[in-house]
C-alpha cells in the first residue's frame, strides 16, 4: 500500500524555488563587481593554493569589464533577496515550521551520526524526521549566512552613513572579505546540497516540488502507521445496513 | 498513457492512490517549469529594455529607475552628522594610487588656470588658486574608496566646500539641488547632490600629503568628497555650476549609479 503524506508547506516550497534564480543573479552580478578588484586568494606565505578567480573562469562566464552592469543589477536584485528571505523567516516563525528547522539539544550529537552515516562509516541510520540533525544545522546556518550577506552588504554599500555597521564587521575591507566568503559558502552549500538531493532520491526531491512524500507500507505488518481504513458503505434510506460478522452469528444463534 | 491526461480532469476522489500521485506530481512540476519559464521570460524582457533616457545611456531604464529609488530610500539615513572615519596622518599612504587620467589633458596651461563659478543669474566668477587658499584650511585623512573595490587611507588638504560657498556669497546657489563640476578640457564631468557637497568633510582640495597636488592627482584643485566613491572626486576642476536638474555625469552615462553615495 502507498500513502500520500504532506511534508513541505506550499509557502516553503515557493520561498525555496524563488530564492534559486534570485541568488543566481546576485552571485553573477557579484562576480562582475568582484572582477574589478579581484585580490582574494587562499594560500600560505608566497604559495597560492586558490586564486579567486582564474582568467579562464572569467572568460567562460563573460565576467570582465562589466562592473557598472554588475553593481546596477546587484542593487536591484538585493531587494528580492532581502524580501524573500525576510518573508521566509517570518513564515517559519508564524507557522511553527521553525520547530523542524532549528537545531535542538540532540542535533549537535546526531549531526555527527548523520555525517558518519553519509560517509559510510556507520551503518545504522540516524533519526530522520522531516529534517535530520545535519539538515537542521545546515538550513539554519544558511539563514544566518543570508542575514550576514545582507548586513555586510549594507556595510559595504553605505560605509559612511552606516559606519557603525561597518565597524561591527571590522571595517570596510573586512566587511568585503566576509561578504565574499559567504558567497563562496553558498557555492559550496549548493554543491553539497545537489549531491545530497541526488543521494536522497526521487521521493525526497519530489516533496520539495509537490509538497508530499509517498510512504509505502505492508498491510499485514505491525509497522503500519495507523489501522487501515475500513471501507464505509454509504447510508441509503430503506436499504438494510451491512451487518458485521459477529452480529450475523448472534442472529443465527437466536434463530436456532 | 493517455490516462495521465484524462486523470488530470477527474476528481481526486475517483482516483487510486497511484493515479493521484501521478496527477499531483505532474501538476506541481508543470507549475515549477512555468515558474522557471516565467523567470527566463522576465529576464529576457529586462535585458531588451531601452537604455535610460534621463542620463543618456548606460543601463536598462527599469534598472535605472530602481537605482534612483534606492537613492531616495537611502537618503533617509543620510545626515551631515554622519562623518567618515578619520585616521592619523601617519597612517596615510605616501604613494597614492593613480587610477585615471580622463580630463587631465597634456596641453594644460597651469598659469592660465582659473576656477570659473557660474552663478545662478548667469554671472561667472573667475577665481585664482590664492583666492581659495586664503580661506580657512582643513585637512582630512580618510579611507578613500574606489568604485572598483579598492581603498586607501590618504591625506588631503583644502577648503571646506560649504565655507567656500559662504565666502563667495553663493548661499542662494546652495539652495539648488545639484552642483556640476567640469575639467578644463571638458572631458570629465560629474554631478553631485547638494546635501553631499555641503557635507562638512567635502573639500575643495589643493594639497596631498601637505604638498601641492601632483599633476596626475588634479593640480591645482580637485574635489574630495568622502561620502562618494572616487568617481565623483573630480580632478582638476575647471568650471563649477549649480542646477536643479541632474548635471551630466561621465560615469552615470556609462551605467554607474548617478548618486554613488557611501
Amino acid at each position: 500500500m502507498k500513502k500520500i503524506v504532506k511534508k513541505h508547506p506550499l509557502a516553503i516550497r515557493w520561498f525555496h524555488w524563488i530564492n534559486f534564480p534570485i541568488l543566481g543573479v546576485m552571485i553573477w552580478s557579484g562576480l562582475l563587481i568582484y572582477w574589478a578588484n579581484d585580490v582574494y586568494k587562499v594560500g600560505f606565505g608566497d604559495k597560492t593554493l586558490v586564486k579567486f578567480f582564474p582568467q579562464s573562469f572569467y572568460d567562460a562566464f563573460h565576467i570582465p569589464f562589466r562592473l557598472a552592469e554588475g553593481m546596477a543589477y546587484h542593487f536591484v536584485f538585493m531587494w528580492f533577496f532581502f524580501l524573500n528571505g525576510i518573508l521566509y523567516v517570518f513564515y517559519t516563525i508564524l507557522s511553527g515550521e521553525w520547530k523542524y528547522l532549528l537545531p535542538n539539544r540532540q542535533s549537535w550529537k546526531e549531526a555527527w551520526l548523520v555525517l558518519l552515516h553519509d560517509l559510510h562509516i556507520r551503518k545504522t541510520k540516524p533519526p530522520q524526521g522531516k529534517y535530520n540533525a545535519a539538515q537542521r544545522i545546515t538550513y539554519t546556518a544558511i539563514i544566518i549566512m543570508g542575514i550576514g550577506s545582507i548586513l555586510t552588504g549594507l556595510a559595504i554599500y553605505k560605509p559612511v552613513q552606516l559606519g557603525w555597521l561597518t565597524a561591527i564587521f571590522g571595517g570596510y575591507k573586512m566587511s568585503r572579505i566576509i561578504h565574499f566568503a559567504l558567497t563562496i559558502g553558498y557555492a559550496l552549500f549548493f554543491v553539497i546540497h545537489i549531491v545530497q538531493v541526488i543521494i536522497a532520491g526521487w521521493n525526497n526531491f519530489r516533496a520539495m516540488v509537490t509538497g508530499f512524500e509517498v510512504i509505502k507500507f505492508q498491510e499485514d505488518l505491525m509497522l503500519q502507521p495507523e489501522p487501515l481504513p475500513v471501507p464505509i458503505e454509504p447510508e441509503i434510506p430503506g436499504v438494510p445496513q451491512v451487518i458485521t460478522t459477529e452480529e450475523k452469528i448472534e442472529d443465527e444463534e437466536i434463530h436456532e | 498513457m493517455s490516462n495521465f491526461i484524462s486523470n488530470l480532469f477527474r476528481s481526486n476522489r475517483n482516483l487510486t492512490v497511484d493515479q493521484l500521485i501521478v496527477k499531483k506530481t505532474l501538476v506541481s512540476f508543470f507549475l515549477l517549469f512555468l515558474f522557471f519559464g516565467g523567470c527566463v521570460w522576465a529576464w529576457k524582457w529586462l535585458r531588451r529594455q531601452p537604455l535610460d533616457s534621463d542620463i543618456r545611456g548606460g543601463i536598462q531604464q527599469p534598472i535605472r529607475d530602481v537605482l534612483n529609488t534606492n537613492e531616495l530610500i537611502f537618503n533617509k539615513i543620510f545626515s551631515k552628522n554622519h562623518l567618515t572615519k578619520t585616521y592619523s596622518v601617519s597612517q596615510a599612504m605616501k604613494r597614492v594610487r593613480f587610477n585615471g587620467n580622463i580630463g587631465l589633458g597634456n596641453d594644460f596651461d597651469t598659469s592660465a588656470w582659473k576656477l570659473y563659478v557660474i552663478r545662478k543669474n548667469g554671472d561667472t566668477l573667475a577665481l585664482k588658486l590664492d583666492d581659495i587658499k586664503k580661506l580657512p584650511k582643513v585637512d582630512i585623512t580618510f579611507n578613500f574608496k574606489c568604485i572598483e573595490g579598492w581603498n586607501q587611507i590618504t591625506h588631503w588638504g583644502g577648503v571646506r566646500f560649504s565655507d567656500f560657498l559662504k565666502a563667495y556669497g553663493l548661499s542662494e546657489e546652495s539652495q539648488m539641488k545639484y552642483v556640476g563640476l567640469v575639467t578644463p578640457d571638458e572631458h570629465y564631468y560629474v554631478g553631485i547632490d547638494m546635501p553631499s557637497i555641503l557635507h562638512p568633510q567635502t573639500i575643495l582640495c589643493y594639497e596631498l600629503n601637505n604638498r601641492p597636488l601632483p599633476m596626475k592627482e588634479g593640480y591645482p584643485l580637485r574635489l574630495i568628497i568622502p561620502v562618494k566613491y572616487g568617481i565623483k572626486h573630480l580632478k582638476r576642476i575647471g568650471t563649477l555650476y549649480f542646477s536643479n536638474n541632474r548635471p551630466p555625469d561621465y560615469w552615470a552615462e556609462r551605467g554607474y549609479d548617478y548618486y554613488a553615495g557611501l
